[in-house]
Formats: structure tokens, C-alpha cells, sequence
């Protein structure tokens, strides 16, 4: 499996460390039902879903990949700081 | 024997080769079964279960039956197929799975027993007695298990992994193959031709056929030529495509020193045995052609019963018959050219038998139409048939019989990604589903394509659909004339009847196997391959599967297609691990990470402990000493009574620098930074997000702006990976920049009373208690060299870590170590470090386990309340607050044995020693040269309450029992007065 690093160009899969879901941290006062599902909760879809990896053998940049679980077709790229997940600071 | 003038090897130099000791010789070119069948030998080897005599069934990697070991010792290589093993001088081979020889195997009496080992039988034997199991009948199980053997010798041989790219991947060089290289290659495509065989060309080099009007072989030398020559192709044999991935990605193992002697030269230069590649194509054309498939009938299996094709291969590639009096079974026209092969190169065909009413007559040999073999003759090689037809039954003397039941595109890899191949009633085979692999085509045999013309149109067209989605241009190669013969066959999988006929001759599973798997319900498919364990040898099926499957359909009254059929997997053929983990052995495996104070180390004889790559020295033991406890316990009293020096380069380092630093850092850490002082460090813990410790270490600020933070060994990458995940996913509006610095740093804690002294005559400015507080830090030089001094402890003395830039880490740890002895002190090492750390409570990655909070380690009031942090939410949930936790306390022995060990677990006194009474563990231990005594850290329920209690600590693994005090987790200087000195 390739994945496109919007610096490094398209790099093997065992440059990356995969670490799930890219989902936006709640709120501190968000309530423990939301960080419960925050941590632990996950949609597990055969189809599109928007993860997080991190290109630890390159460049650092930590990336949100949007990709399809049934076809591992990949669709998207970006860089997570451009995914707004930190939620309201 | 061999047939002056016959194969692609005449004239070719002689090869001297070894069999089962037996001295033999055959021909460059010769495959092993080439040469043995040149030598009349046609029993190789003995099959799984019932250990019959076997031959050679086919002439390529499919083979089931003739799997030999070659070579002895660290090169020894089981379960090689010698109809792909190419001959070359010297080789020695041997048989499998027969003892003591292939000739006289004691275990044939299996045979005898046939009927206990049925479908499934080890789920209803070697049940009782049950004690026999573990004594007896496993043992003979496993000695029984499997067909060729290892040596247990580690692997001498090299291997490589590579990487290639291209336009276009085609798979298979045979007529389809070759065209579509061809036509891709004209174009400028950039074209990768990978072929499984030794030589290119597929069946052209064995079909008497013409293309353009010249024969095949002339044909096939000009394309060869042409793709030779053109500097966008590149053409490998020996190289089989062993599966097919996501994104275009095809894994292939290509053979590089299989036909060959082994080499080690003098200069020890290995040539690699394979090399494993990764292939990216943007597109692949499938030209894999078929594989014969055999018919089930009685006595199916003895050694002389070939496939027709293999006959015919043998014969016109390598030009020897497999006998002198030779018959055709067959339900297809295809396996008549066997026949008119052999007649014409003046080999005595016995009969041809045809099931088929309408089969084509020769006026070269006596045909019977209508007919079927039901039985054969012979012990260790074939001496008869029997056939049956309207007329009765009738026995034909043959010492090799050439069988055809049609013929099984090779689909496999268009399995890899999940999709299932579709049945074709006309060709009574299954063919690839479309866009089974996305980028992919299937082409000529494979496709159900069988004639050489309908091979060379497809391959033309399939690559002239990549051209145009490529976007090259050019002329499209003109294709050839070629024989368009339709493929006529009638259905024959198992010809009805008494005794054991064969399906799976790997896995010895018969017809009578799979009717049995039917009978207990096992009716699906996938329970019968299963149960029966048909099509689960090396061979992976492929002379078997569709067959099997015929008789499950027969036997359960439903159509092959709605049986179902099972799917493929990679690898197509095996694969050597080491191929597959090409460079990963020893250092390449483990690469080994060196501190500068190493080589000083080792020229004091410092035992070497592996801290994850890290190679840290465990203790140094001194002249007389012979016992580790007897360094630990002088290394740890000369750090509390004089001064040591120990290198801590290994700890992360991450130097923090921007506008928003101290933001990150309240963001990360639990307690607050941005209240620190420059020219202060503060100890701080960082949580998981679901509120458990991720890690602990200090910072320091050296600079309005400008933070070093550490982290333990263990986490530091850990730790990395997650200030660059808050950085640039949770803050990326944040002005902060950070990098690591562990190696950049060569730091050397130097503890002890005596340590300002020391480190008062080294640096080039000297230090007082007062300008240097305890946790205070700031820069420092010595001899004119800038580097960083803190005043930390992990020992619980007065202490500091000295930093200058890594190069000068050798020579600083020499002259530390000098002016330590010279004050009485000396170097110590991770066993005294880790005892000065336990009698001071301070935790590491043995304490911080990933189950245990903030609250369980006695650091609750280090969660700010003011500000958010990560993990601070989840920190919070009521059961990571729960009184009833386990909590870390201390642990003295108070019992008769002295002994503790990390991993023990407590129980109350009074409670049996069982799960459900299981009060905590042990996390850390050592012997207190202090307190004479071994000490101890652990989590103990509700351990805060419980300090004075005595506890049961219980180790059985190691046999330890014995009562414990729980006291605080620090049991020396609880006020850290000494660090403050």
C-alpha cells in the first residue's frame, strides 16, 4: 500500500504509523459521555473513513487519510493540521 | 529414455548429479525430473499419509509428488519440486517422507491401515487413553508431520529485496504474454516481463506448432530478440509473481542462485539465493496460462501416470520419453497431441483411451472411444491399465500412462483481492471474474482462451487498452497467424468404481475422502477442503480443486457452480522466509545503538544490558568481584557515600523552542510550565488521553523562549510522535518548533556528596549551592566547550547531569570516571541505578504500565486544575479515582525467606492463594545495601490505608512465599534532605 505525503510524494505504507480514527477532541467540559466516545467509541464503516497516520519514517507530518476500508482505495491526503480536529481551544 | 534429436537441449554438455546416493548424469538445461526421467527413474518419493510409491506427475511448479530435499546441513532445502529445480553439476537430492529409503519405506504399512485414516480421522482417534496423548501419540504425530525436514542449522544463504516500477506488468511469456509485451513495448511503454520458468516462452517450447507460417520456436527467438533490445523492457525468468495487492502492487520471488552450486569464494561474497520484489505497475496484463488437471480413478497414483501435457513437454523440451510403451487417457482433444508427439518421435503408443464416443481417430495408434481406465497395475512403477468400455474390461500392458481431464485457467492471482473466479459450463473450467483486481487483465489460457491464435489476439488487445489509457501513441504490432483449434471436452472428473481413487496427491485425500466429508455434512466447500484437507498441501490445490469440487457437487446433487468454489491466496508458489525478510537478520533485524561512553565500557569489562536498541552498561565489575551483587551493591554505596558517574545520554531529549512552548507544555503535562522560571527544571507527568501515564521526565528552561524536555528511555519515540500529534493536529495555530536532541547530547549524571567537588574541577566556572539550587539549570563550559548543566536526582544524593555536544561524550566520561576514582567514587550502571531509584520511590516504565493513573502512583494533586490538559477529562472517571485501586506502596520481607521478586503478586494472609483473593503486584525490586535487605515497589488494593499491614507475597514461577511489610514507597531520606544538600 503507497500513501501520497503531500511533501514526501508517494511513499510505502511501512514509512507510517496508522493511529485510527481522525476525529475532533472535544471540549474539556464537553461531558463524560463525549470524551467516553472520544476515546473508546469508534464507527467501524466498510466503506469511506478519515484516519490519522503519521509519516514517522519521513518527513513527521502527520496526515488525515481518507480512505475506503472495503476497496483500500485511498481518496484523500492533506495534512492533519489542515483538518481542524483540536476542537475549541 | 532420451530421443537423439528431441528437446531444446541436444548438444548440450553433460551434468553429473546425485540421487538418493546414487551417482547419475543429464544435460545442461535438464530440469531434475528431466534428467531422472532420462534415467528411467520414475519413483521419487512417498506420499504423506499412506506413504505410497510416487512419480512425477507434471513438468512444472505445481507438482504435487516429487518433492525432494536437496543438499545437507546449513544449505539443506526440503520440498523442492524437481520438475522446476534446475540440474546443475554436483547437485545432490534425496527422496522424502520414506525411511529408510524410497524403495523400502517402513511406513507403507499406513497403506494397510487406509481405512482408520479417512476424512477427519484425527478428530476420532488418539483420543483415549487422554494421558497417552501428551506421552505418546503427539510425539508420533509430529515426527510423522510433514514431508521434508529442516536441518536446525541457521541459514548460511543471502537474500535481497528490491523495488520496481513500471507501466506496464505482464505476467507470463507464453504467446499471450509475449504479444502484449510486444505491443506495449513498440509503443514506449515501460514494460516489466516476468516469467516463472527458467527460459522465456511458455508452452511455445513445447507445442509442435506454427506461428507466421515458421515454427513456434523460430517465432518466439525474434520476439525474444526484439524485447531484448529494446531499452523499456526489461525481462526476468525465474521469476514467479506470487501475489497480487492493493494499488497495483505485485510481490515476486525471483530465483537468482537456485540453478547453481552455491559460491562462497574466498572474498565471501554470497550471491543472493532469491531476491523477494515489490513491484508498482499501473497496470498488469494476466498471461498465466493453464494447468492440466488429472483424472480420479482407482490406483490413480502410480509412479509412470503423467499428465499428457507434462509427456509432451518432456518429450519436445527435453527429449525424453518416460516410456516405452506408453498410453493417453483423456475427455479432450488437447491431450491428443501427446499421442501424435510420442508416434511420430517413434515411441510406442499401447492405446489411446478416450470417454468420449466422438473422440478423433489416428491412423498412428489404436484409439478406443467410449472408454475408461478403472484401475491400474504395478507396485513401485506403473505396469498396466485397465480399461473399461462397452466391450468389458480389458488389461493393457504400459509403463507410463499420459492423462488428461481438461484443462484450469490459472485464476489464482485475480482471487488475491477477494473475487471469486466464474464457471464456465462450455470449457468446464473456471475463468476470472472481471475487474477481479482493479488495474488488471486476464489474457489467453488463463482467460479460458486455449488456442494459441485466441492468445495472441488477447494479449494485443489487452495492451492496446493500457497504450490508450497510458496515452502512448504508435503503431499497434500486427498479430500473427497461429493455430485456432476450438477446445472440444466432455466432463470426466472420477471414473465410478471400487478402491481408492486420487484427488489431492500431496495430501493423499481420495474420492472415497470427500463423498465420506459429504456424508457427515461437511457439504460446504470450504468444510470439505477442511475436513479432508484437500487442497491444502504446497501445491495449493491446483491440480485438485476443480475435480474435488465436482465430485462434491456430484455427491451432494448440485451444479459446480452452486458448490461454490474456494478462493486463492498468495503466495502462488512458496516463498523463503528469508526472501521475504530479505536484511532483516541479526543487526539488520536489531540495529544496536552505542552511548559514546561505550568503547570505555567495554575496555573496563562492563557487562552490557539491551535497553530496547540501546546497549547500557548493567555494572563494572572491579578486580576479585566474580558476582554481579557484588559491584551493584560497592556501584550504589559509592554513589551515597562518595560520588558516580553514569551515562543518561539514552533519555530523550526534545529541545522546545517558540512563542507558544510553555503553551504546549501545560498542554502536555499534567502540572503547570509556564510558571517555570528560566534556569529551573520541574518534573512532570504526561497522561494518555484516556487519563492513564503515559510517561514522566523533566524540563527545563534554559531560555525565555527555549525548553528541554526529557522523557524516559522507553517512551521517548513514543512521546516524539505525540508532541508533533498535538502539535500539528490538536494546535497546528500554535508558534512552536521541536526536534530531538537525544543524540546530539552525550549527558552523564554525577551523583553523590562528592559531586560538586568533582564537577568544581572540571568546569571552567565553578558552582555553590546557592548560584545552583537543587532543580535549577543553565549553561556551562568546559575547557571552553559550551554545554548544560541540571541539578537533578534520580538517586536521591545531591546530583547533577553534565551535557556537551556528543562528540566530546567519550572523552568526558574518561575524565569524569578519572576524578570520580581519584575522590573515591566511580562508575555505576543500570543495576545500581535502578536500586538507588527504589530506595528513593521513584518510578520508571516498571511502575508506569500503561494501567495505572496519576492517583494510583500518589501524584493526584499534580493535576492543575486550572488548566486543560490531555487526558484530564478521562483522568477524572470515578473508576480511575476509586479508592479501592491499587496503589503503590513499598515492600520489606519480613518472613523467613528474604527473597522478592517483580512479577509476585500479594494476597492477605489469611486468603488462599487464588485469583479471585488477588491483591496486587510486584513492580520493582532490589537489594538495599543501605538496609541490607531486598526492597521493593508495587500496587497494593487500597494500598495508601494499608501502610504497616502485612502481606502475603507469592511467586510461583519462581517458587517464592514469603510474608512482607507494606511500607511507604520510599524508604530512604522520605524529607529529600541529601538531594538539597
Amino acid at each position: 500500500m503507497r500513501i501520497a505525503c503531500p511533501i514526501c510524494g508517494e511513499r510505502d505504507r511501512r514509512e507510517f504509523y496508522v493511529k485510527g480514527a481522525a476525529l475532533e477532541r472535544p471540549v474539556e467540559e464537553a461531558g463524560l459521555e463525549a470524551w467516553h466516545a472520544h476515546v473508546n467509541l469508534r464507527e467501524n464503516p466498510a466503506g469511506i473513513m478519515a484516519e490519522l497516520w503519521y509519516h514517522e519514517m519521513g518527513c513527521g507530518s502527520w496526515l488525515t487519510v481518507t480512505r475506503n476500508t472495503a476497496t483500500h482505495e485511498v481518496l484523500k491526503v492533506e495534512l492533519a493540521s489542515e483538518s481542524g480536529l483540536g476542537g475549541a481551544v | 529414455m532420451r530421443i537423439a534429436g528431441k528437446g531444446l537441449a541436444t548438444g548440450s554438455k553433460t551434468v553429473n548429479f546425485t540421487f538418493n546416493g546414487r551417482h547419475l548424469m543429464g544435460l545442461e538445461g535438464d530440469t531434475l525430473a528431466s534428467a531422472l526421467l532420462a534415467n528411467d527413474i520414475h519413483l521419487v518419493g512417498r506420499s504423506f499419509k499412506y506413504h505410497r510409491p510416487r512419480g512425477i506427475l507434471t513438468a512444472g511448479s505445481e507438482e504435487p509428488n516429487a518433492l525432494v530435499t536437496l543438499g545437507t546441513g546449513a544449505v539443506q532445502d526440503p520440498n523442492i519440486r524437481a520438475t522446476t529445480q534446475a540440474l546443475y553439476e554436483g547437485l545432490e537430492a534425496r527422496s522424502q517422507n520414506c525411511w529408510p529409503s524410497v524403495e523400502h519405506d517402513i511406513l507403507a504399512v499406513n497403506n494397510l491401515a487406509a481405512p482408520f485414516f479417512g476424512a477427519g480421522f484425527y478428530y476420532k482417534t488418539f483420543m483415549w487413553p487422554a494421558a497417552f496423548w501428551e506421552k505418546l501419540y503427539e510425539p508420533m504425530i509430529r515426527r510423522a508431520a510433514g514431508l521434508g525436514a529442516l536441518s536446525a542449522e541457521a541459514d548460511t544463504d543471502v537474500y535481497e529485496k528490491a523495488y520496481a516500477f513500471c507501466d506496464l506488468l505482464v505476467v507470463g511469456s507464453g504467446p499471450a504474454g509475449l504479444m502484449a509485451a510486444l505491443t506495449g513495448a513498440r509503443a514506449g511503454a515501460d514494460v516489466l516481463l516476468l516469467e516463472e520458468d527458467s527460459r522465456l516462452g511458455g508452452r511455445l517450447l513445447v507445442e509442435q506448432e506454427e506461428i507466421d507460417g515458421k515454427p513456434a520456436a523460430v517465432w518466439l527467438q525474434e520476439v525474444l530478440a526484439e524485447l531484448g533490445s529494446l531499452e523499456n523492457v526489461r525481462l526476468m525468468a525465474r521469476t514467479a509473481v506470487t501475489g497480487a495487492y492493493d494499488q497495483g502492487t505485485y510481490g515476486a520471488l525471483e530465483q537468482v542462485g537456485h540453478h547453481e552450486m552455491r559460491r562462497h569464494s574466498l572474498k565471501g561474497s554470497h550471491r543472493p539465493r532469491e531476491c523477494f520484489w515489490r513491484i508498482a505497475a499501473k497496470h498488469c496484463i494476466l498471461a498465466a496460462g493453464a494447468i492440466e488437471r488429472p483424472v480420479a480413478f482407482r490406483n490413480n497414483d502410480r509412479p509412470g501416470v503423467m499428465m499428457a501435457s507434462a509427456v509432451r513437454a518432456y518429450l519436445n523440451r527435453w527429449g525424453v520419453a518416460p516410456g516405452e510403451r506408453v498410453t493417453l487417457f483423456a475427455n479432450n482433444d488437447d491431450a491428443h497431441r501427446t499421442a501424435r508427439d510420442l508416434a511420430k518421435a517413434g515411441v510406442h503408443l499401447a492405446a489411446v483411451i478416450d470417454s468420449r464416443h466422438d473422440a478423433p481417430e489416428s491412423d498412428l495408434y489404436p484409439v478406443m472411444r467410449g472408454a475408461q481406465i478403472c484401475n491400474t497395475g504395478g507396485g513401485k512403477r506403473l505396469e498396466s491399465i485397465t480399461v473399461r468400455s462397452v466391450r468389458g474390461e480389458e488389461k493393457i500392458q504400459t509403463d507410463c500412462l499420459a492423462m488428461s481431464g481438461g484443462w484450469n485457467p490459472s485464476v489464482h492471482l485475480t482471487c488475491h483481492l477477494n473475487a471469486r473466479p466464474v464457471w464456465r459450463r462450455d470449457l468446464l473450467a473456471f475463468v476470472p471474474s472481471s475487474d477481479a483486481v482493479p488495474g488488471m487483465q486476464a489474457v489467453g489460457a488463463c482467460n479460458g482462451v486455449f488456442s494459441t491464435q485466441g492468445a495472441l489476439n488477447e494479449g494485443a488487445a489487452a495492451a492496446a487498452s493500457v497504450l490508450d489509457a497510458l496515452g502512448l501513441q504508435g503503431a499497434r504490432a500486427e498479430v500473427p497467424v497461429a493455430e485456432d483449434v476450438p477446445y472440444q471436452i466432455a466432463p470426466l472428473w472420477a471414473v465410478p468404481g471400487k478402491g481408492r481413487a486420487w484427488l489431492d496427491f500431496q495430501n493423499d485425500v481420495t474420492v472415497k475422502d470427500v463423498t465420506q466429508a459429504a456424508t457427515e455434512n461437511f457439504r460446504s466447500v470450504e468444510h470439505m477442503k477442511r475436513y479432508t484437507t484437500q487442497g491444502m498441501a504446497t501445491d495449493q490445490g491446483k491440480n485438485s480443486n476443480v475435480a474435488a469440487l465436482a465430485v462434491l457437487a456430484d455427491v451432494t446433487e448440485r451444479s459446480i457452480p452452486e458448490t461454490g468454489t474456494t478462493t486463492f491466496r498468495p503466495p502462488f508458489v512458496p516463498v523463503s522466509i528469508g526472501a521475504m525478510g530479505a536484511g532483516a537478520v541479526d543487526q539488520g533485524f536489531k540495529p544496536q545503538r552505542f552511548l559514546t561512553s561505550h568503547a570505555a565500557s567495554e575496555e573496563r569489562g562492563a557487562s552490557q544490558l539491551e535497553v530496547g536498541l540501546w546497549y547500557r552498561a548493567a555494572y563494572f565489575p572491579k578486580q576479585g568481584e566474580t558476582n554481579w551483587r557484588q559491584s551493584c551493591d560497592r556501584e550504589v554505596m559509592l554513589v551515597r557515600r562518595a560520588v558516580g558517574i553514569c551515562d543518561v545520554s539514552t533519555l530523550g531529549k526534545i529541545d522546545i523552542q517558540g512563542p507558544d512552548a510553555a503553551k504546549l507544555l501545560d498542554f502536555v503535562y499534567t502540572n503547570s510550565f509556564s510558571t517555570l522560571k528560566q534556569g529551573r527544571v520541574r518534573y512532570g507527568l504526561m497522561l494518555r488521553e484516556d487519563g492513564f501515564v503515559m510517561d514522566d521526565g523533566t524540563c527545563a528552561r534554559l531560555g525565555d523562549q527555549h525548553y528541554v524536555m526529557t522523557t524516559t528511555t522507553a517512551a521517548a519515540g513514543e512521546v516524539m510522535a505525540h508532541l508533533e500529534f498535538v502539535a500539528q493536529v490538536l494546535r497546528p495555530d500554535w508558534d512552536v518548533r521541536f526536534t530531538s536532541v537525544t543524540e546530539q547530547w552525550a549527558q552523564f549524571a554525577v551523583a553523590g556528596p562528592k559531586s560538586r567537588e568533582l564537577l568544581n574541577g572540571l568546569l571552567d566556572q565553578p558552582i555553590d549551592s546557592d548560584s545552583w539550587p537543587f532543580m535549577a539549570c543553565g549553561e556551562i563550559s568546559v575547557m571552553g566547550i559550551k554545554g548544560r548543566l541540571f541539578r537533578i536526582s534520580f538517586s536521591g544524593e545531591e546530583a547533577y547531569e553534565l551535557a556537551l555536544p556528543a562528540g566530546y561524550g567519550d572523552s568526558l566520561f574518561r575524565s569524569l570516571l578519572a576524578r570520580a576514582e581519584a575522590l573515591g567514587g566511580g562508575a555505576y550502571g543500570m543495576e545500581a541505578l535502578n536500586v538507588l531509584r527504589i530506595e528513593k520511590g521513584f518510578i520508571t516504565h516498571a511502575e508506569i504500565n500503561g494501567t495505572v493513573t496519576a492517583h494510583d502512583l500518589g501524584m493526584a494533586g499534580m493535576l492543575s486544575k486550572k488548566k486543560d490538559f490531555i487526558g484530564k477529562a478521562m483522568a477524572h472517571r470515578p473508576g480511575l479515582v476509586d479508592a479501592e485501586r491499587m496503589q503503590m506502596i513499598g515492600l520489606k520481607p519480613i518472613g523467613a525467606v528474604k527473597e522478592l521478586s517483580a512479577g509476585a503478586h500479594l494476597f492477605a494472609p489469611e486468603d488462599p492463594v487464588e485469583r479471585v483473593h488477588d491483591q496486587g503486584y510486584v513492580t520493582s525490586v532490589g537489594f538495599s545495601p543501605e538496609f541490607g535487605q531486598m526492597i521493593a515497589l508495587g500496587f497494593l488494593k487500597r494500598g495508601a490505608n494499608r501502610i504497616g499491614d502485612e502481606i502475603r507475597l507469592v511467586d510461583h514461577m519462581r517458587g517464592i512465599d514469603t510474608l512482607c511489610e507494606v511500607v511507604e514507597p520510599v524508604f530512604y531520606d522520605p524529607e529529600g534532605e541529601r538531594c538539597r544538600g
